[in-house]
């Protein structure tokens, strides 16, 4: 049987450790606070002065007009180098030279008239390296844009600008915006502080020398691990709801509409955090040693959960990798809940992994534990 | 009835035999002393009464429970303050009393009264809201104690408790452990102060991992196998060169203007000869032992080839 009593002592004592370390105090608010500001400013910083080129096929008079309005709008800036052809565009493209490209094609004044009465096509394509989410959004605001386009035949004429372009990523196909980082920061914040909380827990105790007395009390191992995680648990939902709060604040983050479903899932990835904490820290001899072992989680949680590269895209061994974090299983469910409105019923599978890691982490943590020196 | 009972108690680390084939018998209500140099195997010794370490070989019952397999139902029943500090030098004397007071279930309603009865036994109430890392060595010492004793354990390992205390502290900490003593605990303490060894009812003498002798200070002070003296005289120095020659000298060891000499006794050397020996220029006595002798009649063969160092031995 557990004692709440002790569960309590150990609980109360890390509140009161962790209240006297300043920094590790300020570090609760400032991660989160620094991190969405950094992340969210990045991405919503007027892309300007996108180097790209102009591949004219039509020689009209339009068409340079059209450039002339695409220019004035900074946000492209066309080079000096004039392409013939879309193949030495890319080529340029790959090299590095160009992030975009402007294809107009032969028929450009015809479709231009053709969209002036009525009947659609795109009147011109835009190619943009997509390798940079940041580039691309730059070039898709382009088709908000209203341009005022003369045509030989219709003089002065106004058009939505949406009309005007087709916009394809060139490398990558899936355009993200501060609406989807914000998700997948939440589990990045959550994976870096929760995990370097708890790995120090235990470690830190034996490298100070409170373990020996510590064993040779009636603690029980689970008694100590759950105590020791609780005040975790307060300082994971602080962190979240700053992030949530700042997210809708400054970038308009959608809050999630399915609130229980929302904390249910993070509450869930809270905990499987600090086990995998709680896990580092039975192994580890040193606090430093705790810190490595964080990193190497640290990194593939970020690469590989699908917060930088989508997971569909990544190499099956990359997957399976993926498949043994946390996090990649919280920004699949995070994502879920919060831009696609889903409920948790609808993903269990996630949930039960995240489950899965809690019971089994608890169970190797307290069964690593022993109240013995040797 | 016997508190700590161990016959054969060993343990090594790798190829090193840290303690060999130690038998104990603390009697309940007993004082018990662990006496000896640094890396003796004190520490080690305790560590294994205690359930933490588990013995290479050898029987352990403590308090009627097998160690190390009933450690955990001894754990309530026993108080251990380490050697080192191991509390929490970034919490304060009061929450450090709290924590460990939670620790051992005792309810609410008696934690806060235990805890100020401990704080003025220790005189530690004007430092209750200091934290445990800015106390003195002395102060730290008795907060140990009042945390190993929150819970009224019947059976105290104290390892080194004073190893940082002033003389005068030091005495008041034992007018404690006598305290402890007289209300039933049963205390078994580690120590190379010969001082705190007088004090204690019982001590066994261990070097290299192993229990040269055991009994009361007094018992262990008569069964000595050494005459002791004092001569004075000139050039003591030279002196305590000459006479280690002898193989009839257990130790000779310069203290002040005297020279102490342990002699075996079963060279049957009375004063008379000694100071025949030594000549007119030196006077001669015979004197009582003390425990410190004690110490080196017991420990001295392991040191016979570095003699002159016998003193550095506290
Ligand atoms: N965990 C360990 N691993 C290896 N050797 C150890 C370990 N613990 C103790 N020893 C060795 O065992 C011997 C006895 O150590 P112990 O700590 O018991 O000595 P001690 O009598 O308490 O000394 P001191 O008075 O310095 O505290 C020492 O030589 C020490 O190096
Ligand atoms: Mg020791």
């Amino acid at each position: 049987m557990l004692d709440l009593g002790r569960i309590y002592a150990i609980f109360r004592k890390e509140l009161w450790q962790l209240s006297r370390d300043r920094i590790t105090f300020a570090m609760i608010v400032m991660i989160p606070l620094v991190q969405l500001v950094l992340f969210g400013y990045a991405i919503n910083t007027d892309v300007r002065h996108v180097p790209a080129a102009i591949v004219d096929q039509s020689g009209s008079s339009a068409a340079r007009l059209l450039a002339a309005d695409l220019q004035a709008s900074q946000t492209v800036r066309f080079v000096e180098q004039e392409f013939h052809d879309v193949a030495t565009a890319t080529k340029a493209m790959t090299a590095g030279e160009i992030n975009a490209i402007l294809v107009i094609p032969v028929d450009f004044e015809r479709r231009l008239d053709d969209r002036l009465r009525g009947i659609g096509r795109p009147l011109a394509q835009w190619i943009t390296d997509g390798s940079d989410p940041m580039l691309g959004n730059a070039i898709n605001s382009l088709k908000q844009m209203p341009l005022t386009l003369r045509s030989p035949s219709h003089k002065d004429s106004s058009l939505p600008a949406s009309a005007v372009f087709e916009v394809v990523n060139y490398y990558n196909p899936e355009r993200r915006s501060a609406v989807n980082i914000v998700p997948g920061l939440i589990a990045v914040i959550l994976t870096m502080t929760m995990i370097l909380f708890t790995s120090a827990a235990i470690v830190r105790e034996r490298e100070q020398g409170n373990m020996e007395f510590l064993i040779n009390t009636p603690i029980r191992p689970l008694e100590l691990m759950i105590g020791k995680i609780l005040p975790y648990i307060a300082i994971g939902i602080i962190q979240v709801s700053i992030l949530l709060g700042l997210g809708h604040a400054l970038f308009a983050v959608p809050l999630p509409e399915q609130w229980l479903s929302f904390w249910l899932v993070t509450l869930l990835f809270i905990l499987a955090s600090l086990t995998l904490g709680l896990l580092i820290s039975t192994k580890a001899q040193t606090q430093l040693q705790a810190m490595q072992l964080t990193v190497f989680i640290l990194l593939p949680s970020i690469l590989l959960s699908g917060f930088m590269f989508p997971y569909v895209a990544m190499p099956l061994p990359a997957q399976h990798i993926a498949e043994l974090l946390p996090a990649t299983h919280y920004v699949r469910l995070v994502r879920a809940v919060v831009l696609r409105d889903a409920n948790w019923s609808e993903l269990l599978g996630d949930i039960s992994v995240l489950v899965g890691f809690i019971v089994v982490g608890m169970t190797l943590a307290t069964m690593q534990f022993r109240k013995r020196l040797d | 009835m016997l508190a700590i009972e161990a016959q054969g108690m060993s343990r090594r680390f790798g190829d090193y035999l840290a303690v060999n084939a130690v038998d104990l018998a603390v009697p309940v209500g007993c004082i018990y002393g662990f006496l000896g140099p640094n890396g003796c195997g004190k520490s080690t010794s305790i560590r294994m009464l205690t359930g933490l370490l588990a013995p290479s070989a050898g029987q352990i019952r403590v308090l009627g429970l097998h160690l190390p397999e009933q450690a955990e139902a001894l754990r309530q029943q026993i108080g251990y303050m380490t050697q080192k500090f191991s509390l929490y030098d970034n919490l304060t004397v009061l929450e450090n009393l709290q924590f460990v007071a939670g620790i051992y279930r005792i309810k609410s309603k008696e934690q806060s009264m235990r805890i100020r009865e401990l704080l003025a036994l220790y005189q530690l109430e004007d430092k209750q809201k200091v934290r445990a890392g800015s106390l003195s060595g002395g102060q730290k010492q008795r907060l140990a104690l009042a945390a190993a004793t929150i819970h009224r354990p019947s059976l105290l390992f104290l390892d080194e408790p004073t190893s940082a205390v002033d003389p005068e502290n030091r005495r008041e900490f034992w007018e404690r452990l006598f305290d402890l003593s007289d209300a039933g605990t049963t205390i078994l303490v580690s120590t190379h102060y010969m001082d705190e060894a007088e004090r204690c009812h019982r001590i066994a003498i261990l070097e290299r991992g192993e229990k040269r002798a055991d009994g009361s200070p007094s018992e262990l002070m008569t069964q000595m196998p050494a005459d002791v003296y004092e001569i004075s005289g000139p050039q003591l120095r030279q002196l305590r060169q000459q006479l280690l020659m002898l193989p009839e000298v257990m130790s000779a060891a310069q203290i002040g203007q005297r020279l102490r000499l342990l002699v075996y006794k079963k060279y049957g050397w009375r004063t008379e000869q000694l100071q025949r020996r030594l000549g007119a220029e030196y006077s001669c006595e015979a004197v009582r032992p003390s425990l410190e002798d004690v110490f080196v009649a017991n420990t001295g063969e392991a040191y016979a080839g570095s003699r002159p160092h016998l003193r550095d031995i506290p």
